[in-house]
């Protein structure tokens, strides 16, 4: 049980860390790309309870974040819905759609549900392209209403930080839980060894396909929460570079890491922040990580540098496993 | 409790398995033998929902399960080892078992995730009879091991224990002595007994004769992908077809 | 960023340039025009069979490039669009910016684009012999981008041209017009297949590339260096794919950033012809390039880029061994 309890002592301080950070930083620039960073850690942690644990690629998750957006913001903008109710409906139809997508989609393997998967991205990158009167094409969708909790309003980044912080927060801890338990062992054994895991009364398929869906949701809601927070979204945000970049903030951080997920998100969103320099050509380092990572580094940061990371994640003492 | 009804195999033009019946009793060790390319392990992966048979009938208690896949099967209390060991080897030596306590537990996503109570004292429970069959198999020195990093022998007993997790009626192994030592083939053969004796059903595929001849109830043999003979070991040593078979491919 | 628009401006300047040619010539076939609208609608067919067959030969020699990997190792190369890419933009910096003639062009960016293959396979694939399909995904997907980038670093994010190979005078056939460089596909598809069953038949290191395809065990065992076959099936796939993006980038223009869709134009027609070295993967190409014309031209060309991901979503879920294959058959 002692593991547990670190678990829950490591989400503690991260929160505790969360809550105070925009005391040090409020009313920069550093703040605003703080709220992406929170977004992109929900989508890299959706992605790795697919690609980590399950081990089943997909390089088509910019499309259910587009989803999730787009639905909130089409719902708002142009339909007047109330932005919650607008969020809770894309994340019901982004689940629903990846829940009848994934039986078929999900009995691929390997290279094929790659391929397969970036086809579904790209359709759907191109329907919201072409859907103009419905999205307004590739100038985009403005004028989407902020979220509002009865007066307040979430209109400037430190509101939107700490909005986007509960939600990545609830998704780091809810991840967690599931990794530690029954659902989570069932996923690794999967990606393990299929065929013992299905000997051992796991529904394999079914379970990909459940865990697809669940991905799917939480991209979804992240995208709901980018429309919100951004007023303003076009298609650009949600093709095929936007898919590798999360499936490079996973390899960064580790495959099967919640933790690692964030540090993965969180260094892909702030260096290029940093290194205005190299903006253009950030996608030859991003090359250049998952070529380097896979070949030398394949537990990715977290379990790669332990001395580094090794006083703030403490590694794994009993209990085995992925999870941390 | 597990009978085989005409099974035939064809891969392609060519025939595995043709026409095989046999029964097995329950409470009983059975062992399958034959010479290489017999079709044991043909017959092991239809049985256990991993090839489709080209043709017959698979009835376990009664019931037709012919085409269930795995994981049904596992629900019905049939459960099997691989001959190339297929552990979750980036998982530890307890967690492996645990995953064998699958269908013995119940939470869905919601629960896990939420850490629901209910959820939280199966959770505990499972873990306490993890340990049970490490135990049972005397693992209980490597539990907090990556199952990766078992030596092989233990490797072979941690498949057996996580087996036994999943309280099966029945377990198929295929080939558990491959690769062991003597000490460890014994201290197999007595873990075999000791599952019988607690009432599960065994059925064993095996090329150690001495462990068969050993601790068998009754014996299968096959050969060219026919059934050759069926018997207790002492029927099959004395059955000259038997031992034409393996004098003529050994 | 945007790919799918890029392909798209690639495929209206390619559009506009036929026009023009058309116009040029006799503007009673401008397919824009009102004019177009009173064609006889089965030389409209013709028209669109025509341009189909040609963006489908491309496609055919990218899905073989695909196909020869895949089958040699069992790696689908996500960087296989970037030798397309490579083609292109070699053949325009040699050409268009340092001024040497075409067919030293075309030889020096082969022999470049190759060379990128072979290093690839050498730093990238080679260490990594035992992986698994997802870190050979995620290896080939940073390949792919990293050559991208550096292509962009090079050539800038601008879209180049390249001058046809023999001039823009179209020719007429069946009631509609042909340009000389639909023939420069035409001819050098044919011959780059004939060329390619030659080797894969005849040839000893061909024979020895099938046998890997087949059983890499034993094909190890009899003596055959598996590596090297790996290496020579990058290198054979990467000129290939430089040929495609060359002959195609006179119609098409191109840009840092064109491997991308071309390159899954290619995978698609190879899972259509079942992931065949052969015949099989050049009627795929064929097929889809027919496809998306007639898509183009008579649904709506914005979903043109749609439709090679339908086909291949369809393909995938309903008969993942291709339309042609029916059991286990030839793979090279």
């Amino acid at each position: 049980m002692s593991h547990m309890k670190k678990e829950m002592i490591k989400f503690l301080l991260f929160t505790a860390a969360v809550i105070i950070t925009p005391l040090f930083f409020s009313g920069g620039y550093l703040m605003n790309v703080l709220v992406f960073v929170g977004i992109n850690t929900m989508l890299a942690i959706a992605l790795n309870l697919l690609l980590g644990f399950a081990g089943q690629i997909s390089l088509g998750h910019a499309a259910f974040f587009g989803l999730g957006s787009y639905i909130s913001g089409v719902l708002t903008a142009t339909h007047g819905f109330d932005p919650w109710l607008a969020m809770l409906i894309a994340a019901i139809a982004t689940f629903l759609m990846a829940f009848l997508l994934g039986f078929p989609i999900l009995k691929l393997k390997g290279h094929y549900l790659a391929m397969a998967t970036l086809g579904f991205g790209i359709i759907v990158y191109i329907s919201l392209n072409e859907t103009v009167g419905l999205t307004g094409g590739p100038s985009g969708l403005s004028g989407i209403p902020n979220l509002q909790i009865s007066s307040l309003l979430f209109d400037n980044d430190v509101k939107n930080f700490y909005l986007i912080w509960t939600f990545a927060l609830v998704t780091i801890l809810l991840s967690t839980n599931l990794a530690n338990s029954r659902i989570g062992r069932a996923l690794r054994a999967i990606h393990d060894s299929e065929i013992a895991a299905r000997v051992m009364g796991v529904n394999a398929s079914f379970l990909k396909v459940q865990i697809f869906a669940l991905s799917a949701l939480i991209s979804a809601v992240a995208g709901s929460l980018y429309a919100h927070t951004m007023t303003f979204i076009s298609p650009a945000s949600f093709g095929f570079n936007f898919s590798v970049e999360l499936v490079t903030m996973v390899v960064i951080g580790g495959l099967g890491s919640i933790y690692g997920s964030l540090l993965g998100a969180a260094l892909l969103t702030l260096l290029p922040e940093f290194l205005r320099t190299f903006q253009d050509y950030d996608i030859i380092v991003y090359g250049l990580l998952l070529i380097v990572m896979t070949m030398f580094m394949p537990g990715g940061l977290v379990r790669g540098i332990p001395g580094l990371f090794g006083a703030l994640l403490p590694k794994r003492m009993e209990g085995g496993g992925e999870n941390a | 409790m597990l009978d085989v009804k005409n099974i035939t195999k064809i891969f392609g033009g060519l025939t595995a398995l043709d026409d095989v019946s046999f029964s097995i009793r329950k409470r009983e060790i059975t062992g399958i033998i034959g010479p290489n390319g017999a079709g044991k392990t043909t017959l092991f992966n239809i049985i256990t929902g991993i090839y489709t048979q080209s043709a017959g009938t698979i009835y376990f208690n009664n019931k037709n399960i012919t085409g269930y896949p795995p994981e049904k099967l596992a629900g019905l209390g049939l459960v099997r080892t691989f001959q190339n060991i297929e552990l979750f080897g980036q998982m530890s030596v307890q967690e492996n078992v645990m995953v064998g306590l699958h269908t013995r537990s119940r939470s869905g996503i919601i629960s896990c995730a939420f850490k629901l109570p209910g959820h939280v004292k199966e959770e505990r429970d499972v873990r306490g009879k993890a340990l049970h069959w490490l135990e049972f198999c005397g693992l209980s020195d490597f539990s907090g091991l990556e199952a990766a990093n078992l030596p092989f022998g233990k490797g072979r007993m941690l498949e057996i224990a996580r087996a036994l997790a999943l309280q099966p009626d029945i377990i198929l192994m295929d080939e558990p002595a491959a690769g062991l030592n003597n000490r460890e083939t014994n201290h197999l053969a007595d873990i075999i007994r000791k599952i019988r004796d607690s009432g599960v059903t065994v059925v064993l595929v095996e090329h150690d004769m001495e462990l068969i001849m050993d601790i068998c109830d009754s014996i299968v043999v096959l050969d060219l992908g026919k059934k050759l003979a069926e018997g207790t070991p002492r029927q099959i040593q004395e059955n000259p077809a038997v031992i034409a078979a393996y004098l003529g491919s050994d | 960023m945007d790919i799918g628009s890029l392909a798209a401006n690639g495929f209206s300047w390619y559009m506009m340039q036929h026009q023009s040619a058309q116009g040029d010539s006799t503007s009673a076939l401008t397919l824009s025009s009102v004019k177009a609208v009173s064609m006889n609608f089965s030389h409209q067919i013709v028209q669109y069979l025509l341009s189909g067959f040609s963006t489908g030969a491309i496609y055919s020699l990218i899905g073989l490039g695909f196909a020869i990997i895949y089958n040699s190792t069992g790696i689908i190369n996500f960087a296989q669009g970037e030798f397309v890419m490579l083609g292109g933009m070699l053949t325009y910096f040699f050409l268009t910016v340092a001024g040497i003639p075409l067919f030293a062009s075309i030889i020096l960016s082969v022999i470049i684009a190759t060379a990128t293959g072979v290093i690839f396979e050498r730093l990238a694939i080679r260490p990594l012999r035992n992986a698994t399909p997802l870190s050979l995904v995620i290896i080939t997907i940073g390949g792919s981008i990293f050559i991208r980038g550096i292509a962009m670093l090079v050539w800038g994010k601008d879209t180049h041209a390249i001058p046809m190979f023999s001039g823009t005078e179209p020719l007429f056939l069946a009631g509609a017009t042909i340009l000389p460089q639909h023939l420069w596909i035409f001819g050098i598809t044919i011959l780059i297949i004939v060329i390619n069953k030659l080797y894969f038949y005849y040839s000893i290191s061909g024979k020895a590339m099938r046998a890997c395809s087949y059983n890499r065990n034993a094909a190890s065992l009899v003596g055959i260096d598996v590596r090297r076959m790996v290496l020579f099936s990058f290198a054979i796939s990467s000129a290939m794919g430089s040929v495609a993006g060359m002959i195609a980038a006179p119609l098409t223009m191109t840009s840092y950033d064109v491997g991308v869709m071309l390159g899954l134009k290619g995978f698609c027609a190879a899972i259509i012809g079942g992931m065949s070295s052969g015949i099989g993967t050049v009627l795929g190409g064929l097929i889809l390039g027919v496809l998306e014309s007639l898509g183009a031209g008579l649904l709506s060309s914005g979903y043109k880029d749609a439709i090679a991901f339908i086909i291949l979503l369809l393909i995938l879920f309903i008969r993942p061994r291709g339309i042609f294959r029916k059991a286990e058959t030839e793979r090279v």
